[in-house]
């Protein structure tokens, strides 16, 4: 009985239409083999696929890019799994301001962030640096890898955590071999979210990248300000193609659904 | 990403407090999960509250064309930005555009989600994730998109042309249309999210009751299901507007220099004219207004709806 009527599913089509258009055309317009932006296209070819790799500027950012994702998302993951512990499993004065104070990130707009950085980081010598970039892409990652990880903690089953402690394991080896085995999904989870909204961000890195060292979605940022041309459609293309494989890396790991709506309800 | 993981998070966090049983033994390390969040904390206090402070120190200084950043304490920037006329029509595109992103993602937004839960379950979890999937693509490239789509020989015009519904091709591009249509497209997942995440806690046999009851449709529609999901829309709405007035990289690709909103204005400030004071000191309202408008906001749903939220 509960089912769409027919202007329900027009709705429907129409909405995902709007959703996946301007993404299609994306990845459309990347395999033209004309060499300007022409819609619809006549030839198809990966000539611009090679074209990025023939970009050294491009090349250069997509390898910042994954390094920075990759250093800061684990840089991150190891500052949250010691306080997501904390967090989950003791009552203490001020756990809810701690906890408001590590999310907060998330609340504070992107580009207040970049001027802040940016203005932190010249004042004590980190500007345009590998490092700043690193320090501050931590910061605003941190949320995502620490809600993951509390999740996992919090819903965790502790009487194994004290079978190991009465055998005789030490705090650490219990760590080690329980706790952490347990909550591995969550971490793991986490560090994929932090890295995808690492390798994503724009708003913040564009201030406090320099030429030298740059990210990738800033470098594509500033040439589509001077020009659009099929270069940068296949350069978005592939990375929503990059996005995709890890949507579906996530799905299998954790479930997209339960890591974009929250624990199901159901 | 960011905004509906603040919201959700702030539900969540109540939500943990309460399940996370307090221990049945009493503490035998009191000082543990200080020591365990530690680490976190000082990054936080170095890394987050330092460059903010700092940011709001510099949008006290002055700044000369010759001199550079002047070390004086003064209101002087924030005088400007609330005296010049320039600025206020800045800011007050940047609202309207936010109020217009937030009410079409809010048309759009809140039907889709309750059509995706009306839907059978393999087509439900797919077409969810075709919904929320766009939220992990980077918003550069989703914005590109719409710059291809709206040239002059764009398809959306060429098509309006074929059609004849048009005669000349429609700006899109530099237009406050063309911001509102693409600023909605990388928003409507955060109130579908929203939407849907208050659609869970709708039994559906209230609905199936008021039917079977004799209420038409449409009545069901306005009397029980609307009232349960206004929540929803509403923080949704809050998440929306926040991240719409705050917007960068998709009002400086589809709006470009011509058409600036308070973002790109600081941005510009920064790396173009370099008066960093007056760029922090937009930086500074920005960063009040969205925290009184997401905690405000926040206060006033949470108190109106208490129960649904219980």
């Amino acid at each position: 009985m509960n089912r769409n009527g027919p202007v329900a599913l027009v709705f429907h089509m129409l909405f995902l239409a709007f959703l996946l258009a301007p993404i299609l055309v994306v990845c459309v317009v990347a395999f033209t083999s004309q060499g300007y932006l022409s819609l619809p296209t006549e030839g198809l070819s990966l000539r611009w696929f090679k074209a990025i790799g023939d970009n050294p500027e491009f090349a250069r950012a997509f390898r910042d890019s994954l390094l920075l994702g990759a250093v800061s998302s684990t840089i991150a993951v190891a500052f949250s799994v010691p306080a997501a512990l904390a967090i989950a499993r003791h009552q203490f004065r001020g756990r809810e301001a701690i906890t408001a104070l590590f999310l907060s990130p998330l609340m504070v707009p992107h580009i207040v962030l970049g001027i802040a950085f940016l203005r932190f980081f010249t004042q004590i010598g980190l500007g345009g640096t590998f490092a700043g970039l690193v320090l501050s892409h931590v910061v605003i990652i941190l949320p995502f890898a620490l809600r993951l990880i509390l999740a996992a903690s919090t819903g965790m089953d502790r009487s194994i955590e004290n079978a190991a402690a009465s055998l005789g394991a030490t705090s650490w080896t219990t760590f080690r071999r329980v706790t952490l085995p347990l909550i591995l999904p969550g971490v793991a989870s986490g560090w994929v979210l932090a890295f995808i909204n690492s390798f994503d961000e724009v708003t913040m890195t564009v201030f406090i990248a320099s030429p030298e060292t740059t990210t990738l979605p800033v470098r594509l940022f500033l040439y589509i300000q001077d020009n659009i041309d099929p270069l940068v459609a296949a350069v978005s293309a592939s990375l929503i193609f990059m996005t995709v494989a890890a949507m579906l890396v996530l799905d299998r790991l954790y479930g997209l659904e339960r890591l974009l709506v929250g624990r199901g309800q159901e | 990403m960011t905004a509906v993981d603040a919201h959700k998070s702030m539900m969540e966090s109540s939500d943990a407090a309460s399940k996370s049983a307090p221990p049945d033994r009493p503490e035998r390390r009191p000082l543990a999960p200080y020591l365990l969040s530690l680490p976190a904390l000082a990054l936080f206090a170095v890394l987050l509250l330092v460059p903010l402070v700092m940011t709001g120190l510099l949008s006290l200084n002055s700044f000369g064309f010759y001199t550079g950043i002047e070390d004086v304490w003064q209101l002087g920037n924030y005088i400007d930005i609330v005296t010049d006329d320039y600025f206020h029509e800045i800011f007050l595109r940047t609202f309207r555009i936010a109020v217009v992103v937030t009410l079409l993602c809010a048309v759009l937004g809140a039907p889709e989600a309750y059509i995706l839960r009306r839907m059978r379950s393999p087509w439900r979890g797919l077409c969810l994730l075709v919904v929320l999937g766009p939220l992990l693509i980077s918003v550069v490239s989703r914005t590109l998109g719409w710059a291809l789509l709206f040239g002059s020989t764009g398809i959306i015009n060429t098509a309006l042309m074929a059609v004849g519904l048009i005669a000349t091709p429609i700006e899109f591009m530099y237009t406050e249309t063309g911001v509102i249509i693409a600023l909605t497209h990388v928003l409507v997942p955060f109130m579908v999210l929203s939407v849907w995440a208050s659609l869970q806690r709708l039994d559906p046999q209230v609905e199936n009751a008021a039917l079977s009851l004799g209420a038409k449709p449409f009545t069901v529609l306005r009397r029980v299901v609307l009232p349960q999901v206004v929540p929803g829309i509403l923080s949704g709405s809050i998440i929306v507007f926040a991240l719409a007035a705050s917007a960068f990289a998709t009002p400086a690709i589809i709006g470009g220099r011509r058409l600036k909103v308070a973002a790109t204005l600081a941005y510009d400030e920064f790396l173009n004219t370099l008066n960093w004071p007056l760029g922090a000191a937009i930086a500074i309202l920005l960063l009040l207004a969205n925290i009184v408008i997401i905690v405000g906001c926040n206060r006033l749903v949470e108190r109106r709806y208490k129960q649904v939220f219980e």
